[in-house]
């Protein structure tokens, strides 16, 4: 299979790896998949009033799935949530030219971005 | 050193320049048709036809009557099975296999299946392996044929053919094996391993693709099959066709060379396999060795490598061409049916990598590879939140996974 450009650099090169303290109350964690299906996506998310200041991703999954992941933490980072929340997964598709077999990935990374606001959302409830 | 290095043996070999060079003059120069009987064009071809059947044939310890060419194991596999359930079929509808065969086997049963035969799909133990016990318990009064690979080829697990062969001989019952990754490789004889039946393919032994051979015993017992093709009765009626007398006289010189060349071959490659299992194992934890530690063919290294995806990895190391038993590499989007036969759990499955060694490896190749992959399983460990799940001593089968598949 040939790999867009875009999906090589990104597996090459990917953006934002690494953790934060899910215990934090700042950060927001979604972890979605199950290595069965062979795609796990942790991706966290630190936010200061209405603001994502900073993401990070862990994936394990195909070139893509980390392609994808790697791109969504890049788009979220200076958005505000409602923004992030508005992020599909086709357009994470369009991006990096995933061809049909992956679109999975992209949908993933979108559950990840919507996984990651709701526990940071819930946190900020528990906390009120 | 030229890259991409090629690691991926099973799939298919690079033509012997030994066998591509036997293989010349018959394209062009002695062109003849081995079935033209009335002139020294057909004469030729028939003599360069023969010394190939003896070439197979001495590779397997079968007599060169015994030997049907074809177009490789697949079709060698339909014929067999095919020819057998059509020939037999009144004395019997069940045949026996296993679920870790070539999807040649596995499909070919199936078709049989639709048209009124049992089959029963044998589980192999978790190496790979069907024992002649796990064959003895499947017999039945009506059981035709038992079909069992010689050697598996995503994870190089052989299987007991002799005893296996023996007991079918007991019970009368005819015994066909795929040794399309084991003839060649490893010891095979036919008369001592009591195989009745057994397909080969020249582009895995460094011959060229698209020709292959088919045993059928003669004696003891005779083995008769229904041909697959109609046409001029050529190859004792078995398989007509014009013989491809190029192809053939490649696989002859293939076999030839794998017969003379088979013990110090198969303990370099053995060396080889090992020195990179070393070289990746005393690197990388949590590796896991797919298939059987002794019964497996000296060219073979199965690994699945924890919490690291097999696609990305195979991305990460493009430098070397290999093959994952992970679904995303394959276009039905499942994983491996052999590894998930063997109860490799389905993690694993997508996490393994099959490393060929060849004639053509060498042990700078070897070493290149293994640092590659090591290089790669840790850089992409480091990005696995699995990885970072089980340092921190969490035991992945009690999460709760969010997933649909």
């Amino acid at each position: 299979m040939a790999y867009s450009d875009k999906v090589l650099d990104h597996y090459n090169n990917p953006r934002n790896v690494g953790s934060m303290n899910k215990d934090s109350k700042d950060v927001g964690t979604g972890v979605v998949g199950a290595p069965e299906c062979g795609d796990v996506m942790k991706l966290q998310i630190e936010v200061e009033g209405d603001k994502i200041v900073d993401a990070k991703f862990k994936t394990f999954g195909c070139g893509s799935a980390i392609a994808s992941s790697s791109l969504a933490t890049e788009w979220i980072k200076g958005k505000s949530l409602d923004e992030a929340e508005q992020i599909r997964n086709t357009e994470i598709v369009e991006e990096l030219s995933l061809p049909p077999v992956k679109i999975h990935c992209s949908v993933l990374a979108e559950d990840a971005i919507k996984s990651a606001i709701a526990d940071y959302r819930k946190k900020q409830d528990d906390e009120s | 050193m030229k890259t991409p290095i090629y690691m991926d043996y099973q799939a298919t070999t690079p033509v012997d320049p030994r066998v591509l060079e036997a293989m010349l003059p018959y394209f062009s120069d002695t062109f003849g048709n081995a079935a033209s009987r009335n002139h020294a064009y057909g004469w030729t071809a028939e003599e360069a036809v023969d010394k190939a059947r003896q070439q197979i044939a001495s590779l397997m310890g079968a007599s060169p009557k015994e030997i049907v060419f074809t177009s490789g194991s697949t079709e060698g596999i339909n014929l067999a099975i095919k020819g057998v359930a059509e020939m037999y079929g009144a004395k019997g509808k069940h045949i026996i296999t296993s679920q870790a065969e070539h999807k040649a086997v596995l499909d070919t049963c199936m078709h049989l299946e639709k048209q009124g035969y049992e089959v029963t799909y044998l589980k192999p133990d978790k190496t790979g392996r069907t024992t002649a016990e796990d064959v003895a318990a499947a017999l039945r009064d009506d059981t035709i044929l038992v079909a069992l690979m010689w050697a598996n080829n995503e994870v190089g697990t052989v299987n007991p053919i002799r005893e296996i062969g023996a007991l079918c001989h007991e019970k009368g019952v005819i015994f066909f094996t795929d040794g399309t990754q084991a003839i060649g490789k490893i010891p095979c004889d036919v008369e001592a391993d009591n195989v009745d039946i057994a397909c080969l393919s020249a582009h895995k032994i460094y011959g060229p693709k698209g020709v292959g051979a088919l045993y059928v015993r003669r004696r003891k017992p005779r083995v008769r099959l229904v041909a697959q093709m109609d046409g001029g009765g050529h190859e004792r009626g078995m398989r007509s066709g014009t013989l491809n007398v190029p192809g053939i006289v490649g696989l002859g010189k293939a076999c030839e060379l794998c017969e003379q060349e088979l013990e110090a071959e198969a303990k370099r490659a053995a060396e080889l396999r090992d020195y990179m299992q070393e070289l990746i194992t005393s690197e990388l934890d949590h590796v896991h060795l797919n298939g059987h530690p002794e019964h497996r063919l000296p060219n073979c290294l199965n690994l699945s490598f924890n919490y690291v995806e097999g696609e990305s990895l195979l991305m990460g190391i493009s430098d070397v061409a290999v093959s994952s038993g992970s679904a995303c590499t394959s276009a039905s989007l499942e994983p491996s049916h052999v590894l998930r036969s063997m109860d490799v759990g389905d993690d694993l499955a997508h996490s393994s990598i099959r490393f060929g060694i060849g004639r053509f490896t060498t042990k700078e190749e070897v070493e290149f590879a293994a640092k590659l992959v090591i290089e790669n399983v840790k850089r992409l460990r480091e990005m696995s939140p699995l990885y970072e799940m089980v340092q921190e001593g969490i035991d992945l089968s009690t999460v709760q996974w969010q997933a649909e598949h």
